[in-house]
């Protein structure tokens, strides 16, 4: 538990690297949901195999290490309603802003840009307050 | 050779997501929790994450990718409402669940059912935003 914090400013610290790689190599942002949602909505189907390569080894090389290390839990709630309405706001809430925690949290932040601090400003304000009333008040998670 | 710097990105950016601890829902949901048992993992990932990425951003002035091309340009700094209402409902639903889009795919091998229809109902919403977003823009 102590550790926490060290593990997480080395994981922090190997996806800014990615970031960087994927910004001088090959001249783009790395934005989780604009990655993703280009190839969903086809806005960026032209670069579809960049896309597509860049999504395998998110989902491909977590399998791997997790068969190697064991699984890490993810704890997700078993309330499937919940867990349908929670995604249907991160799908349609991250592609109207724009980006998410990645695109505009580190890739945005990280070159000051307006945009990005005032995003990551108003999505942390939302989950701290969606915490305050539906686990605090509402008791729901 | 794009395919394949894409293919190494996106598992750097996975082993980082699941090393931080940024899989589990519990760590993601404790940092929003400020009025619980508060986790502060999830800011030094933000700025672990951020060094790297500021000393690349400065490393492209006056330059081009390595695989040629242009960098990004500085998008239009205009705060609008699709930004505003969309990171509104994207903080809401990170906040009932504890995933953002990465960590949601980075953990589709073994997040579970939840986690698979976490996924499927995320890309099922990025498919009916843009008629959400050209209403907007109506407005």
């Amino acid at each position: 538990m102590n550790q926490d914090w060290l593990m997480g400013l080395i994981g922090g610290g190997i996806i800014g690297t990615a970031a960087a790689i994927f910004l001088l190599i090959n001249g783009k942002v790395m934005g989780a949901s604009g990655l993703t949602g280009g190839l969903v909505d086809r806005s960026g189907i032209d670069t579809w195999k960049e896309r597509v390569s860049w999504l395998a080894g998110l989902i491909i090389f977590p399998a791997i290490l997790t068969v190697i290390y064991g699984i890490k839990p993810t704890n997700i709630t078993t309330n499937i309603p919940l867990i349908i309405v929670a995604g249907l706001l991160v799908g349609v809430g991250t592609r109207l802003a724009n980006g998410c925690t990645s695109g505009h949290g580190v890739c945005g932040i990280s070159r000051l840009s307006l945009r990005g601090i005032a995003s990551t400003v108003f999505y942390i304000g939302a989950g701290g307050v969606t915490m305050i009333i539906f686990k605090h008040i509402l008791g729901i998670i | 050779m794009r395919n394949i710097a894409a293919f190494i990105v996106g598992s750097l950016f996975g082993a980082g997501l699941l090393i931080s601890g940024m899989t589990d829902t519990e760590k993601v949901q404790g940092w929003l929790d400020i009025f619980g048992d508060w986790d502060p993992t999830l800011a030094f990932v933000m700025g672990g994450a951020i060094i790297p990425m500021a000393i690349a951003w400065r490393f492209t002035q006056g330059r081009i990718p390595a695989l040629g091309g242009q960098f990004p340009t500085q998008p239009d700094p205009s705060i609008g409402r699709k930004l505003i209402i969309g990171s509104v409902m994207f903080g809401a639903g990170w906040g009932l669940v504890g995933l953002c889009p990465g960590p949601a795919l980075a953990s589709i091998s073994f997040g579970g059912i939840g986690g698979f229809v976490f996924l499927l109902a995320m890309l099922a919403g990025m498919f009916i935003a843009p008629p959400i977003r050209e209403k907007l823009d109506r407005i």
